[in-house]
């Protein structure tokens, strides 16, 4: 640490000197707020996974139980016979999956010609990517739904993949991270010969992981947890995805009376999010602090 | 000169890389938007064919109490919910900001809500805020308040679903808040602590004024954002309770008319005006900044 940086604020007389017990409750205070920060954020989360952990019986106390006793894990079989728990996962992985690796290749692909290559119009057309993302999704709900349903794809994966796989911000993002990466690697690679192909490929996608790891984690958990436009085009349990049906659930007659299977279906939706998030927190925090704007 | 520089071979090349997203685009994104802007003047069904009626939805929108209710309760909760995390955020980035053992972890924590759906939390703060079995009135009823039926009742609904949103997004908007705080040079502060400046002056006189570049960019974001609210108010009130009837934003409203009642015209023309209202309320900010927001290479 450079001396001169902190020397004069210790040695200046000015500054009346805290007591140790003024700065030792400010320090309290500041840990109990943190705490009290922590509880609130980590106790629904809990609340979730006890009442699911609850037997139908349990859930209906009051006061209720924090901690449920017994642990039983009726409500995960439960809910396993009103809807097909694993064809129901599965949807969702995959299309989550499928999305994902949709929007890389082909937002990878438009930045490096936007980034990368000199043609004219670029600028223009870019624009033109920039302006689709001000618009609010809410607009594109309607036509984009009416244009699946003359595609006959209601009901279909593809409904629920394809029109999420051309988003311009995945395009803008690595755009950015490309613009910002030094010539010299392609330069070299040119002057060996290599075409337009090799250079993205072996260069451009490797040199640029963190932009690509930042757009895998949002276009991921982008289409495992969307649900407005799921909720209008994909209903039938054969394509039905985790959100679409934690809602049908939870609408049902039952669900007043049922918060343990609810709070079940919830425990899958979001444990496998909250993992992931735990161990690549970074990726995550970048990534949903520069996507700005909601879906 | 590569060949592939010049002429026919860079255009191959162009088309190669660029076809795949430009096409998509094309057809999913701009297509619907200029489809949507055409129907916003029609009138149609799904079953016969659309009808030309020209300004007849916006007439018919300006004249039905649906549309201002919902645009009511939709400024209502942008009212309640926009200073309330604009705030509670502010400080939480201050506190992550101090050079605390343990901030990490409040961070960790604080983030948590932020990546989990929205259903999820819809459901989580749903079955918390149950007026019988939930965690929130046995707690209120033990220091003897008399607890509101939350999502039974509009008004209350409304409160719920405001706590809900900025518990969610708390996290979130206190991250965007620390890029800000990190980003003002530590000197300015030991200049002030040398002046003899205590903390209250220092994060009025030098945190504050450096702050608001990034305060503007979180307004305009939260506006953007909360405008157009679905998946809570969509999901939280109770079935068939006044509150699940009464309490419908913008977006809610377009989605019933479109999907429910199958009213495509009038629901794109209703999306349009959600849509106007979002541009003219970022330009007015665009125009209010020079007021408020300082920028230090000025």
């Amino acid at each position: 640490m450079n001396p001169s940086k902190t020397l004069p604020i210790t040695a200046d007389a000015n500054v009346k000197p805290k007591s140790v017990a003024r700065i030792s409750l400010r320090r309290g205070l500041l840990y109990a707020v943190m705490v009290g920060l922590v509880l609130l954020m980590v106790t629904p989360f809990a609340w979730m996974l006890s009442t699911s952990l609850k037997a139908q019986q349990y859930i209906l106390e009051t006061p209720p139980r924090l901690f449920p006793s017994p642990i039983t894990l009726e409500s995960y079989t439960g809910l396993a016979e009103r809807i097909d728990l694993a064809r129901v996962v599965f949807n969702s992985a995959f299309v989550a999956a499928a999305t994902t690796v949709g929007q890389i290749v082909i937002s990878a692909m438009a930045a490096y010609a936007f980034a990368r290559l000199q043609w004219r119009g670029r600028n223009i057309v870019f624009m033109l990517y920039l302006a689709t993302m001000m618009v609010p999704s809410v607009v594109m709900v309607i036509p984009q739904f009416i244009l699946i349903r003359q595609l006959g794809w209601v009901n279909t994966y593809a409904a629920l993949i394809v029109p999420s796989l051309f988003n311009a911000f995945g395009t803008f993002l690595l755009r950015q991270s490309f613009l910002g990466l030094p010539k010299d690697f392609e330069e070299a690679a040119f002057v060996d010969g290599a075409n337009p192909f090799t250079i993205f490929w072996r260069i451009m996608l490797p040199l640029n992981l963190p932009a690509i790891a930042t757009l895998v984690v949002l276009s991921f958990m982008g289409s495992w947890n969307s649900y407005l436009f799921p909720l209008f085009v994909a209903r039938k349990e054969e394509v039905i995805t985790l959100p679409v049906a934690l809602g049908v659930l939870q609408a049902g007659p039952r669900a007043l009376t049922e918060w343990n299977l609810v709070m079940a279906g919830a425990v899958i939706t979001v444990l496998p999010i909250l993992i992931v998030y735990l161990f690549a927190q970074k990726w995550f925090i970048q990534g949903i602090v520069s996507s700005g704007i909601k879906g | 000169m590569m060949a592939w520089q010049t002429g026919w071979h860079k255009w191959k090349w162009v088309a190669f890389f660029l076809a795949p997203s430009l096409i998509g685009l094309s057809i999913f994104i701009v297509l619907p938007i200029l489809t949507s802007f055409t129907l916003a003047f029609q009138d149609w069904n799904l079953l016969s064919p659309p009808e030309w009626i020209g300004l007849a939805n916006f007439q018919e929108m300006f004249a039905d109490d649906a549309f201002w209710g919902a645009l009511r309760y939709t400024l209502q909760f942008i009212a309640f919910y926009i200073p309330t995390v604009f705030a509670l955020a502010l400080g939480l980035a201050v506190l992550l900001n101090q050079k605390l053992r343990g901030v990490l972890v409040v961070r960790t924590a604080t983030f948590l809500p932020v990546v989990a759906s929205w259903v999820v939390v819809s459901l989580i703060w749903k079955w918390i805020f149950n007026p019988q079995y939930g965690l929130i009135n046995p707690a209120l009823a033990a220091l003897g308040v008399q607890a509101p039926a939350w999502l039974f009742d509009p008004s209350s609904a409304l409160i719920a679903i405001v706590i809900t949103s900025v518990w969610k997004d708390l996290g979130y908007i206190a991250v965007m808040y620390l890029g800000g705080l990190q980003a003002i040079n530590d000197t300015l502060y030991e200049a002030a602590h040398i002046d003899g400046a205590n903390g209250r002056q220092q994060f009025f006189r030098i945190t504050l004024p450096l702050l608001t570049p990034t305060m503007f960019f979180v307004l305009i974001i939260l506006l953007i954002n909360s405008f157009q609210v679905f998946d809570q108010v969509w999901l939280m009130p109770m079935r068939d309770s006044a509150a699940d009837r009464q309490v419908e934003v913008l977006v809610t409203e377009v989605v019933k008319n479109a999907f429910s009642y199958n009213r495509m015209g009038y629901a794109s023309a209703m999306s349009w005006v959600l849509f106007a209202l979002i541009f003219l309320i970022t330009f007015v900010q665009l125009r209010l900044q020079k007021r408020w927001v300082y920028y230090e290479s000025e």
